[in-house]
């Protein structure tokens, strides 16, 4: 994992905001762009977190909502350009799912900024650097997502009805 | 008062179709009732609040609770049947996903009562009354549930042994059960009572599925004149069938409209309207992006359609309470 600078401000007290960025990544194209970016010491915003995947077509939408779920600001997809699949079609299939996925996240208030498909050869480190450090630029704009779960107790128990 | 197994009935946030669905139980119901004695039935029986907190811990075989719950009166009464109950069954699709309540959870509480008690076009409401928790009238001091931000399933509030699903869940599954819960041959605690696999499974149109689904626009039942023998799916319907459990017999399905998923997911899903939209985005006839947001355009709610009955329960629960705040204002 590209992780190698560190984390600005991890220890300092008011740690200004770190988007953490959750970024599944397809084996045969983005992943190998970001190890290219590594062995050719191109830097870029140390804010994602990256999951290999076979296919940008294996992400099933619960990982990129468990993602949210879990506290991540956002989720980057980065797959391989179209026509160039692996497996043929698993970039349209994410292609599709992703169109729908925004939406539905847009209708429960996560801001389409948030959640970013890319498709990013095995070449191109570049890309790869601008898209990710666009987007954590991006996310840093609209802050934390703090989306943590509500309590199971959120309000407060005062009224509490006289038998 | 026998010594035969007392069972307790209750209601939570629902429309009172499950307690229709223990009443379709028709004859059967005889059978029920001969074995157990029904210590509580608010919607049936005369026993009140008071007589359950009278019952000993435990005394209570089982406890069938339906409806999610939303508000602190429904939220002390099933922490009250958790301990008087051996057993508790969420009955209902409410119980076990939040339900259509559950929708609720796209809202925040202020702007459900706003909905409700001012902007609704049927509400006549001149003077902005709403209800509150507490309030003082000629010295006497008026209490009433207040309502939570956020609707639950049961689950998320209390432990929950099993799970009816289905809005209602089908006389069948619930002899079944109740049987099952008396030869005291039940699964794993947790199970939910049903078989595990797709409504397709037992689609009376199973055989006319074609082998690759490619839909390039959806439409409601109500735009089509539906063929009553082929996969709704082929005929560019939003199916849920391939995201939703069986065990409903198809009762939908048979009478011409598609599946919207009360039944809930599997037990390999975790959210069945993620599992819902992977399912069906992937089966959009092009690759190219405005041709896809066409066609999944006509999907006019995505949320509503695909977590009809399952927001409450799905890793999200609900609208991000910021932009709830947000979009009322």
């Amino acid at each position: 994992m590209p992780e190698t600078t560190t984390e600005a401000g991890r220890d300092a007290a008011p740690a200004p905001f770190e988007p953490r960025i959750v970024a599944f990544f397809c084996n045969w194209c983005t992943y190998l762009a970001a190890d290219l970016a590594g062995t050719t010491r191109l830097k870029y915003a140390p804010n994602i977190r990256v999951v290999r995947l076979m296919c940008s077509g294996r992400i099933d939408p619960q990982f990129v909502l468990d993602a949210f779920a879990q506290g991540a600001d956002g989720v980057l997809i980065g797959g391989c350009h179209p026509g160039d699949c692996h497996y043929e079609s698993g970039n349209y299939k994410t292609l599709r799912r992703f169109h729908l996925l925004r939406r539905m996240l847009r209708d429960l208030g996560i801001e389409e900024e948030r959640f970013r498909l890319e498709w990013i050869s095995a070449s191109e480190a570049e890309p790869l650097r601008v898209a990710v450090n666009d987007m954590v630029e991006k996310v840093r704009a609209l802050g934390p997502l703090n989306l943590a779960v509500p309590a199971e107790h959120a309000e407060e128990p005062e009224e509490v009805a006289v038998p | 008062m026998t010594d035969k197994p007392k069972v307790a009935f209750y209601w939570c946030a629902s429309c009172g179709g499950c307690e229709e669905a223990v009443v379709d139980l028709a004859e059967q119901v005889l059978d029920v009732v001969a074995a157990v004695d029904i210590v509580f039935w608010p919607v049936a029986l005369d026993f009140k609040r008071k007589d359950v907190e009278a019952m000993a811990d435990g005394s209570l075989a089982a406890a069938f609770i339906n409806g999610a719950v939303r508000s602190t009166e429904q939220e002390e009464m099933v922490h009250l049947l958790r301990r008087k109950a051996q057993t508790v069954v969420a009955f209902g699709s409410c119980s076990h996903l939040g339900g259509i309540p559950g929708l609720a959870n796209l809202f925040d509480r202020d702007g459900v009562l706003a909905s409700a008690y001012l902007e609704s076009p049927s509400t006549v409401n001149p003077d902005g009354v709403l209800p509150r928790p507490r309030s003082e009238e000629d010295g006497h001091r008026l209490t009433i549930p207040a309502l939570f931000e956020t609707v639950r399933s049961l689950d998320q509030v209390i432990d929950v042994d099993y799970y009816l699903p289905g809005c209602a869940p089908t006389p069948k599954l619930i002899a079944e059960a109740v049987m099952a819960l008396l030869a005291g041959k039940l699964p794993p605690k947790g199970s939910v009572l049903a078989p595990d696999v797709a409504l397709c499974d037992e689609c009376p149109r199973k055989k006319t599925k074609p082998e690759q689904l490619a839909l390039s626009a959806f439409k409601r039942p109500s735009e089509v004149i539906l063929n009553e023998e082929e996969c709704l799916l082929a005929q560019g319907v939003l199916c849920l069938g391939a995201a939703t459990r069986s065990g409903c017999e198809a009762v939908c399905i048979k009478g011409n409209m598609p599946c919207t998923g009360c039944f809930g997911p599997t037990s390999r899903v975790k959210d069945q309207g993620a599992k819902a939209l992977s399912g069906i985005a992937s089966l959009v006839a092009s690759n190219d992006a405005a041709e896809i947001e066409r066609i999944l355009g006509s999907i006019p709610d995505p949320v509503g359609t695909l977590y009809r009955y399952s927001l409450p329960s799905s890793l999200l629960r609900r609208r991000r309470p910021a932009a709830a705040a947000a979009a009322k204002g």
